[in-house]
């Protein structure tokens, strides 16, 4: 007999990951979200996808990480999950902050040589 | 000094100064630079001023004023000035602040070890001869820890780590093109430059009282600047190789 009955929190689970999981696909098709962005969401949903069906898996990992109280192992992961999560957006925005800076610098530059050429030419059209 | 300057008399100097809400000051630093400064041009980088600086600067014909679209800190606008002055192709930068605090009579004496070739970065220290505006006792005793650390990284002794009062040459500059620290740079630039193998002279510079501005180093963040130093320090430089001097000084000359 199967351990684990289908319930109905399982389901909606499921749904849910799967529903995610096609968003994700349609904003990358859509050109709504950059690929580079959505690999860690994608491998996040992956993972609730394969804990939600196969439930078992939840308990196997409870007790390889010697924790007895399941749930708490699946809020561990969840939070693993977030905390990469942020992390890379952190790392997505040092990298977007040094670029706006550069371009700021430049800009700053750009424009003081534009506005040397422009006196020049007033001055030679006198 | 006269000697030096006939040595070299096709060298192009700037003097850059940051200036970030410095209306009051602003004007007064640029007028004493053209007086004392001589054959040198005056930059200075507005980094996002929210006050009439702005004004003040596009409205002078005598200088070349840069503007940042949004205020960058400290460390952004001297990183801008830094980008423009390797661009034009100066042989040497002075670094002026542009609360007024610094005297421009001595800015010549910083670029005389430079023209010399006894240094890559002369800092104008205002604790070599302790006269003039000294600080405040709490930040006293912060710049003392750095001087601490730099003996202990460095081997050298530097007595006024964060005092933006600084000459440079042309190929420290290049080093610092595209990374430059951003937020209280003058430490950790000294860190980095004298790691890469560029020479580090002090001499005694005597500084006045703000004129107007507040202190990029405000009272609330002294402790926040010091941790954050302390930090960038510790993570770059502990462990880390000397670079040999010959590698790379002057690449352009």
């Amino acid at each position: 007999m199967n351990p684990y009955p289908i319930t109905v929190i399982q389901i909606i689970s499921i749904v849910f990951s799967v529903f995610l999981l096609a968003l994700i696909f349609l904003l990358i098709r859509k050109k709504k979200m950059r690929e580079e962005y959505s690999i860690l969401w994608v491998l996040i949903f992956i993972v609730f996808l394969i804990l939600s069906i196969f439930r078992g898996l939840i308990d196997k990992i409870s007790s390889i990480l010697g924790i007895h109280y399941q749930p708490a192992s699946l809020f561990l992961i969840l939070i693993g999950c977030l905390f990469l999560l942020t992390f890379h957006f952190s790392l997505v925005i040092s990298k977007m902050k040094k670029n706006i800076n550069s371009m700021a610098m430049m800009i700053s530059i750009l424009e003081q040589e534009l506005n040397k050429y422009k006196n020049k030419k007033i001055k030679n059209s006198k | 000094m006269d000697q030096a300057f006939e040595y070299k008399r096709i060298m192009k100097i700037m003097v850059l100064v940051a200036a970030y809400n410095e209306e009051k000051t602003i004007v007064n630093v640029i007028e004493e630079i053209k007086t004392h400064v001589q054959n040198a041009d005056i930059c200075v980088v507005n980094d996002g001023s929210t006050d009439k600086t702005a004004d003040i600067l596009s409205s002078r014909q005598d200088i070349r004023s840069l503007h940042l679209p949004f205020n960058m800190g400290i460390g952004g606008a001297v990183w801008t000035g830094f980008n423009f002055m390797y661009r034009e192709g100066y042989d040497y930068l002075i670094r002026i602040d542009g609360d007024g605090q610094h005297d421009p009579k001595q800015a010549m004496s910083l670029l005389v070890p430079l023209i010399g070739g006894d240094a890559d970065i002369v800092i104008g220290s205002r604790f070599l001869k302790k006269q003039g505006y000294l600080s405040t006792f709490s930040r006293r005793g912060g710049i003392k820890l750095l001087d601490i650390l730099s003996r202990f990284i460095l081997k050298q002794k530097i007595v006024d780590n964060t005092s933006g009062f600084r000459a440079y040459n042309r190929a420290v500059i290049s080093k610092f093109i595209k990374e430059y620290p951003f937020d209280y740079p003058e430490p950790i630039e000294t860190y980095i430059a004298a790691k890469k193998g560029f020479r580090i002279k002090e001499i005694p510079a005597v500084m006045r009282k703000r004129k107007g501005g507040i202190s990029s180093i405000r009272i609330v963040h002294s402790y926040y600047y010091l941790v954050k130093v302390l930090l960038t320090i510790m993570v770059n430089f502990i462990g880390g190789k000397n670079e040999s001097l010959s590698n790379h000084r002057y690449p352009d000359h």
